[in-house]
């Protein structure tokens, strides 16, 4: 269930194990399988057209001998039964059933009676949200993280007049930390970017039905011909209320992740037991959705393993390219251990109680990954 | 098996030199993907397959 990097990489990794039998893959949304992390890059930036975006061609997926169910959204799981039930009124059942819905972007209260407001999570909200940046001067940008920083460096790189506003108190503090989020904001500065960092967005306004801008909980009011919501997301559980399932910060598996018997979960939904750990993760990034899916493709077929990956995500903003390996946190200690930020090239280490919990590279892509053997302690089982 | 990379697609993740150090390689100044062996030996079958497969920016082709 999920037609995106990570349902589709199960069904590569059961072909290429030489599973012959019947594989059904459901999406909800019309295109076939296509990448998300251009989408607030090369895509917003009119670099790339939407189907550049597709993970295969039409030939490569014939080739697989996957039913594709494209534009159906599930609607309900028993698990027990491994029994699927979608918007269409299919009801489908098997003898191991995948969960890869992914995220939902999180709103606003009032942003959907407002036109010029926007989400980023599918390449049709990347579509909308390019065709109204052509058309405008002036965008708000609302929320530091991953997602919001790279919306705002592109609509720089287009030329528009960029407000980003957030909570934290420094751009990517909450995923990076204080001194790569002090960096980080010093770059947008740089490029002209201005910043409302530390503060909440209040309520957003709007004459005519559409929207005129952000007013913040400081009483200052930012105007914008258009609005970017980008205060995270949650998984996408809706569908599965009632299927017998583990829900908390997504669907919860075990170390194998296996949800229950015959069932398993994939990529930013799925909450699974890290042995190396030893404790429950969940990772919002494209490099974990096919990853978890090898494994997954292996425990189908009875292999048993358990997924103890060393985390890594890349973001790109303007001309900098940051590589994390490891799950870098806030109350990290954070060190410089090669080159220097002022300098536009270094690699930090994280460590917490004296383990390295994350590697973190600024245009030093080759000298993070061989610092990430520090990091293999750490995300091994003892 | 030939192997080809796309250089310009590359994100510099690194995934690829991890699996297959035999077959990948990186660049110092970006890290960009450098290709050690576009015809690998058949016990790097699999390895590259894998690095194909896990390649988060599709920067990796194989012709078997």
């Amino acid at each position: 269930m999920g037609a995106a990097a990570g349902g589709l990489a199960v069904a590569e990794a059961l072909r290429r194990k030489d599973y012959r039998g019947r594989l059904i893959v459901v999406g909800a949304e019309r295109h076939p399988p296509y990448d998300r992390p251009p989408l607030s890059k090369q895509v917003l930036a009119g670099v790339w057209e939407g189907e550049r975006t597709h993970l295969r061609s039409q030939d490569d997926l014939a080739k697989l001998g996957v039913e594709f169910l494209l534009g159906d959204p599930a609607t309900g799981l028993d698990a027990t039964a491994r029994e699927v039930r979608t918007a269409s009124g299919r009801v489908l059942r098997a003898q191991t059933v995948v969960l890869a819905t992914g995220l939902a972007a999180l709103r606003l209260p009032g942003q959907d009676d407002l036109t010029g407001v926007h989400v980023l999570r599918t390449l049709d909200d990347a579509l909308a949200l390019r065709r109204n940046l052509t058309a405008i001067d002036r965008l708000v940008v609302v929320g530091e993280g991953v997602l919001g920083a790279e919306i705002a460096a592109t609509a720089r790189g287009m030329g528009l007049d960029v407000t980003l506003a957030g909570l934290g108190h420094t751009v990517m503090a909450d995923q990076l930390g204080d001194l790569v989020g002090r960096t980080l904001t010093l770059l947008h500065a740089d490029r002209g970017v201005r910043l409302r960092l530390g503060i909440a967005a209040q309520a957003l306004t709007g004459a005519d039905g559409r929207v005129t801008g952000v007013r913040l909980a400081s009483g200052e009011w930012l105007p914008a011909e258009a609005v970017v919501v980008a205060v995270g997301s949650r998984p996408d559980l809706g569908w599965l209320d009632g299927s017998g399932l583990a829900l908390g910060d997504g669907v919860e598996c075990d170390s194998h992740c296996r949800a229950a018997e015959g069932v398993y979960a994939v990529g930013d939904m799925a909450s699974w037991h890290h042995e190396g750990l030893g404790r429950r993760l969940r990772l919002e990034n494209r490099t974990n959705a096919v990853e978890q899916a090898q494994i997954v493709a292996a425990n189908i077929l009875g292999e048993n393993r358990p997924y103890v990956p060393i985390p890594y995500f890349w973001t790109d903003q303007y001309d900098v390219k940051i590589q994390v390996h490891g799950v870098p946190t806030r109350d990290a200690q954070v060190d410089v251990i090669e080159g220097a930020p002022e300098e536009s090239r270094f690699v930090a280490r994280y460590s917490v109680g004296g383990q390295v919990t994350g590697v973190l590279g600024w245009n030093m892509a080759k000298a993070a990954r061989l610092h990430r053997q520090n990091l293999i302690g750490t995300f091994t089982s003892a | 098996m030939k192997v080809t990379v796309d250089e310009v697609k590359c994100c510099g993740a690194g995934q690829c030199v991890l699996i297959a150090p035999e077959v990948f390689d990186q660049r110092d100044d970006d890290g960009i993907v450098i290709l050690l062996e576009s015809e690998p030996g058949e016990d790097q079958y699999s390895l590259v397959r894998e690095a194909a497969a896990v390649c988060p920016a599709l920067a990796i082709e194989i012709a078997e």
